[in-house]
């Protein structure tokens, strides 16, 4: 089908682009990124659940030890903030630019909240005495979600760079590509979280 | 548009609701755990989706890397159901 719009992304308006129903969001190469973090992730799930096959007994005794209530409410949270950064993606296609650093400080802000809820998390876990050298569900709880915080502060620190670009109005309907791809990396990692909550705080 | 009116905020909606329905229903004793468990992955699945589609945008993406992504959704959900019921039951 040769359906082009000519209003995408940072390229010259008179470039053919495909259609809505064929666009990639933000730059292509970066979702090459995107799924292979999703490939590396499915892989530490399947190295997770063996090690769990082999000692179910011991994993279930210490995951009983988490807080599956700041960890829910640390989900909603970081879906709200992705909500936030995908409402800034679709103002800034509608050229609605008031409201663009609105919404991305809004998503740095949870972000920050995130961090600090899973700190105050961390901090009872050592305090009672838990550590990554405790047993092996310990060891792959402060591992997975360690890795998860990395990318959360690197998804922060991206959102707070855009937002500051969004105020000096750098993005706009046709210059947007970067904001978006900062915006894909930030739902990635609320995809990512979606699945460890409950692989880590809910699988009884 | 309203923000309420937003078709990112009827999904926002739907996520929150759904995370309160895993976190905080499935996890009651009054479910057993082959049903909890099934169901809160097959909510996390759900999650997963709508966020890929909705706020990934991947409901316009061409339609081979919407369904790489849509396949790593299965793959994992699969996994994890998968090695759930393959290790003996604590219960």
């Amino acid at each position: 089908m040769s359906c082009t719009v000519t209003v995408q992304q940072s390229l010259p308006p008179t470039e053919p682009q495909p259609c809505k129903s064929q666009r990639l969001p933000g730059v292509d190469g970066f979702w090459a990124f995107i799924g292979f973090d999703c490939v590396i992730f499915a892989v530490l799930f399947f190295s997770f659940l063996q090690a769990r096959h082999g000692d179910p007994a011991l994993f279930e005794a210490s995951r009983r030890t988490l807080d599956s209530n700041l960890a829910g409410l640390n989900t909603i949270i970081l879906l709200t903030s992705s909500w936030m950064v995908a409402l800034a993606v679709q103002a800034v296609k509608r050229d609605e630019l008031d409201r663009v650093p609105r919404f991305v400080f809004g998503g740095v802000s949870a972000g920050l909240l995130f961090v600090l809820f899973k700190s105050v998390e961390y901090g009872h876990e050592l305090a009672a005495g838990i550590t990554p050298a405790t047993n092996a569900f310990s060891m792959w709880y402060f591992t997975l979600t360690g890795i998860h915080v990395a990318h959360l502060l690197v998804g922060t620190s991206l959102l707070a760079y855009v937002g500051t670009k969004s105020r000096q109005r750098a993005y706009h309907s046709r210059h947007r590509a970067v904001l978006e791809s900062v915006a894909t990396f930030w739902h990635l990692v609320d995809v990512l979280w979606i699945v460890l909550f409950p692989l880590l705080y809910l699988q009884r | 548009m309203p923000l309420m009116r937003e078709r990112l905020t009827v999904v926002w909606i739907v996520l929150i609701t759904a995370t309160v329905v895993s976190t905080w229903v499935f996890s009651r004793a009054t479910f057993r755990p082959p049903v909890a468990v099934v169901g809160t992955f097959l909510i996390a699945a759900l999650k997963v989706r709508f966020v890929m589609l909705d706020f990934m945008e991947l409901r316009h993406a061409p339609v081979p890397v919407r369904v790489a992504f849509e396949s790593w959704i299965a793959l994992v959900t699969l996994l994890i159901l998968g090695f759930w019921f393959a290790t003996p039951s604590l219960h």
